[in-house]
């Protein structure tokens, strides 16, 4: 399969900090990749680094297989969406959008007529169609950002590189905006790169996440892959809403404080972390072993109704999903089980 | 680095350097030195004779004068009208604040000729103020007068915008409290300007010490009597006692020095205290 | 506390009373404040300017016409505006100079040379034009390598320039600089991912976002330089016709006790000046509609 963006060994630090270290990464022609992490995990550097932005201290990036680390920023061709926009205050949208076409050496540059058409294409495309004269002032957050947007597709850029694109804006906003990139991309194809500290954001839209931490991506999957396989503990405490409890390991059985489960461990023993979500909890039928559980809480969140739960003393609560009409109140010990297990050894 | 994409090439970055420091070097650097070099150029006991002139020591004095009457007028006006401007909203207030900087946008020499046009011996006032023999031309009057018009804008001017930023919220939290007005304006608005305000009154000085063409037209130029620092450099320097009048600029070429200083440290150590202009 | 206590600044701004002029506030004080800071303002400022403009009036506007064109006071005020003209826009150009290289470059000696700016604002205009004439003159160490050519600085045309830039040039700096400071970074580099060289993103992006500041900068240098008295006086060598300033003329009116010839020259300089002032109120009130920033 051909590869669209490759780092190979990228590194970046700041008067001494490293800010990327030692990161591989592939991209596929056509992906929507989100970067997702915590800040200061390094993946806006990452994304300054493929746009040229910013100069690795070690380490190279091929685009198609050809080394684009010797190109400058003009010259490599790519569509940066800031999360401020960066609009030309004063130009207004329709030579904002039109600024990458004029700026082109004379042999390059699309005739005047050439480029009103490409630029009014734009415009019908990111649904601003008859707002080309406003001023950028003029326009609102949304409204910028696809203005943004417009103006580095225009460029017809090899990959599309997108900092936080929505995190200036308010909530509804927002979701819209992510659907409309989502049938933009789908549209337009291009392979686009997009910086993200909402995991919602990164788990619907994209067709593959790369988690970033200290510099680093810990794994690389679709959503699916990483919300029920995470492949490290980082993984597992980032996304989801999990709790961490340290748990230990002994081949069938795990303990969870005083209590002792019977199941399969896996390859994991001795002192190990265990990631507990809303999900992973369930009721025990007689049977099977269970925790007897006290719960210190009920609430409604959303359609479903959650027990706060204490496993035992001294260990973080844990929230588990009820079953609808369980009258669960605080106080009550419930016998609870796992049903999934995300162990990971401690390090 | 970057291809020069992003920045400038190495060799325009260092003729652009180049060209900003020899301009400013030819044109500031280099006439402060000459101020300093011309005053001693004959030898440091001429330069300190220079001062024991009674008529220069008079031109001190009335200069340290003139300062001390209209900074503290101004500096009492600049609080006046800051508190009046930024916690209140009333009609006209922009007119208010334009107003305020017309000074600025006057000649000197229209600043000194106004009071001239009132007060001077065929002025509008002028028989009125000849009844009470009171002399305000050719007078020290005139001088304070015409100085506190050059130097009027200076501290308001630092103090309002501060104030209109600052907003209205911690004076009405000391008011429930239980706080009275002037106890409020003491302990919780003047502690927040307070930079603000010395800076104010750091160039309203130097320009009140420094002025020359406002004063000039209303001073008269009589030795020991009603000539400041600056013009007494000028009769000096007309009679060619240049030794003698460059020692007397290099005394306000200091004041200058003092003032760039202060004012550079007020920036650098309260910068967030300052208006906004004044921030790096 | 008592009652007293809260009352003893100023008299409490009853509500009712003042409500049609001053929208209702908690804060005590504005009726002794604002009363100060309007008789003050107007016994020191309005009135006096007032009573100038009154004085020319008493001419009429042929009456000011015909004094602000004689042929001595119409050279006078031609020599003022365009030198002050061309000051600035010598300014304009290494005014941006010094604004970029203090604002984008590190270099040892740039704090020192940053505070030298205000220099202009500090030295007293006398010392300053003592100072630049004794540099400029023939035997000066300026004037001194100019003398083999044959060209005279001080006490020409040209010594006017020079004072002119001197006194006009922190305006465009301090103008300039802020702007250029908080100019977003992220915009130039969005200009070069579309594939701009550094020139046309200097020329495209920021030149023009600099624009309104730097027009502002040299209109208040200009208005500055007109009305520059001190500084210009001592390297002028006030010749009429040639290197006498306007502003020395009204001194000239004044001595002769031709109130009312100093009075109209006056006039037609604060008419200058104010005209340049609507013009920077214009442009900056442009610039915070169109771009957000003054």
């Amino acid at each position: 399969m051909a590869i669209a963006i490759r780092a190979e060994g990228l590194a970046k630090s700041f008067n001494g900090t490293a800010a990327v270290r030692n990161l591989d990464l592939e991209v596929k022609p056509g992906e929507l990749l989100a970067l997702l992490g915590p800040s200061g995990s390094g993946k806006t550097t990452f994304l300054r680094l493929v746009a040229g932005l910013e100069s690795p201290t070690a380490g190279r990036i091929l685009f198609d297989n050809e080394d684009a680390t010797i190109l400058s920023v003009r010259d490599r061709r790519v569509g940066f969406v800031f999360q401020h926009y960066a609009l030309f205050r004063h130009l207004n949208v329709a030579e904002n959008i039109a600024y990458g076409l004029r700026v082109r050496p004379r042999a390059t540059r699309p005739a005047d007529a050439e480029i009103r058409r490409r630029v009014a294409d734009l415009l019908e495309l990111v649904q601003l169609a008859g707002l080309g004269k406003r001023f950028p002032t003029q326009l609102s957050g949304g409204q910028r950002q696809r203005v943004a947007l417009a103006r580095a597709l225009a460029v017809e850029p090899r990959v599309l590189l997108l900092d936080e694109p929505f995190g200036a804006l308010d909530a509804k906003v927002r979701r819209d905006l992510r659907r409309w990139l989502r049938e933009i991309h789908d549209r337009t194809g291009h392979t686009t790169l997009f910086v993200t500290h909402d995991q919602e954001e990164a788990l619907e839209l994209a067709d593959r996440v790369a988690i970033f931490n200290l510099g680093n991506v810990e794994q690389v999957g679709t959503p699916d892959e990483i919300l029920d396989h995470p492949a490290t503990a980082f993984v597992a405490g980032f996304v989801g809403e999990a709790v961490r409890l340290p748990v230990n390991a002994a081949g069938s059985s795990l303990q969870i404080g005083p209590h002792q489960l019977r199941l399969s461990c896996g390859n994991v023993t001795g002192p190990a972390e265990l990631f507990v979500r809303p999900r992973d909890l369930a009721l025990a039928n007689d049977p099977q072993p269970a925790i007897p559980a006290r719960v210190l809480a009920v609430r409604r969140t959303g359609p479903a109704r959650r027990a706060e739960l204490a496993l035992a003393d001294g260990l973080p609560p844990v929230e588990m999903e009820l079953p609808a009409g369980h009258a669960a109140r605080k106080g009550d010990i419930l016998p609870v089980t796992l049903v999934n297990l995300r162990l990971f050894a401690s390090r | 680095m970057r291809n020069g994409v992003l920045s400038e090439s190495p060799a325009v970055r260092r003729t652009l350097i180049a060209l900003a420091v020899g301009f400013l070097a030819l044109f500031l650097v280099l006439p402060l030195l000459a101020v300093f070099s011309e005053a001693l150029r004959r030898g440091f006991d001429l330069f300190i004779a220079a001062f024991a002139e009674p008529d220069t020591q008079a031109a001190i004095w009335l200069t340290l004068l003139v300062a001390a009457i209209a900074v503290p007028l101004n500096l009492l006006f600049g609080i006046s009208a800051a508190w009046a401007v930024a916690k209140f909203e009333f009609p006209g207030k922009s007119l208010l604040v334009t107003l305020i900087d017309l000074p600025f946008s006057v000649s000197p020499v229209v600043s000194g000729l106004v009071f001239v046009l009132l007060f001077g011996a065929k002025g509008l006032l002028g028989p009125l103020v000849d009844d009470w023999d009171f002399k305000i031309i050719f007078a020290v009057p005139g001088i304070v007068l015409a100085t506190i018009f050059v130097t009027f804008p200076f501290i308001a001017r630092e103090v309002i915008p501060l104030m209109q930023e600052q907003g209205t919220a911690e004076e009405e939290a000391a008011l429930t409290l239980g706080a009275s007005g002037l106890r409020t304006f003491l302990t919780v608005t003047l502690p927040n300007v307070r930079w603000a305000l010395l800076y104010g009154v750091l160039l309203c000085n130097a320009r009140a010490m420094g002025e020359f063409g406002a004063v000039s037209v209303v001073s008269g130029h009589i030795r020991g009597l009603t000539n400041t620092m600056p013009l007494h450099v000028e009769i000096l320097y007309n009679e060619y006692n240049f030794v003698a009048a460059f020692a007397v600029a290099s005394l306000l070429a200091g004041l200058a020095l003092v003032t760039l200083v202060a004012k550079s440290f007020l920036e650098g150590r309260y910068g967030d205290q300052l208006s906004r202009a004044h921030r790096h | 506390m008592s009652d007293a206590a809260h009352n003893d600044w100023a008299p409490r701004t009853t509500p009712r009373r003042t409500q049609w002029f001053l929208k209702p506030s908690a804060l005590p004080g504005f009726g002794i404040t604002f009363g100060f800071a309007v008789t003050y303002l107007s016994l020191i400022v309005l009135i006096p300017l007032a009573v100038l403009v009154a004085r020319a009036s008493e001419l009429g506007l042929d009456g000011i016409w015909q004094v602000a064109t004689t042929p001595r006071v119409l050279a006078a005020l031609q020599v003022s505006f365009f030198i002050s003209v061309a000051a600035a826009l010598v300014n304009a150009l290494f005014g941006t100079i010094v604004a970029w290289v203090l604002v984008h470059y590190e270099f040892p000696g740039k704090r020192l040379l940053d505070a030298a700016v205000d220099l202009p604002f500090a030295l007293p205009t006398a010392v300053a034009g003592i100072a630049l004439a004794a540099l400029y003159a023939t035997n000066g160490w300026i004037g001194a390598l100019f003398a083999p050519w044959d060209i005279k600085i001080a006490f020409t045309p040209l010594g006017i320039l020079v004072a002119l830039i001197f006194i006009g040039l922190p305006f465009v700096v301090r103008t300039v600089q802020p702007v250029l400071q908080d100019l977003d970074r992220e915009v130039e580099e969005a200009s070069a991912t579309l594939g701009a060289t550094r020139t046309q993103t200097v020329v495209r992006v920021v030149l023009p976002a600099l624009t309104p500041a730097l027009l502002t900068g040299v209109a208040l240098a200009f208005a500055r330089a007109v009305g520059e008295y001190g500084s210009v006086i001592f390297i002028a060598g006030n010749m009429p016709f040639v290197s006498e300033i306007a502003p020395l003329l009204i001194v000239t009116k004044l001595e002769e006790f031709d109130y009312a010839g100093a009075a109209a020259i006056a006039t037609v300089m604060l008419g200058i000046s104010f005209v340049t002032l609507l013009a920077i109120n214009a442009l900056q009130a442009f610039s915070r509609r169109r771009f957000g920033h003054a």
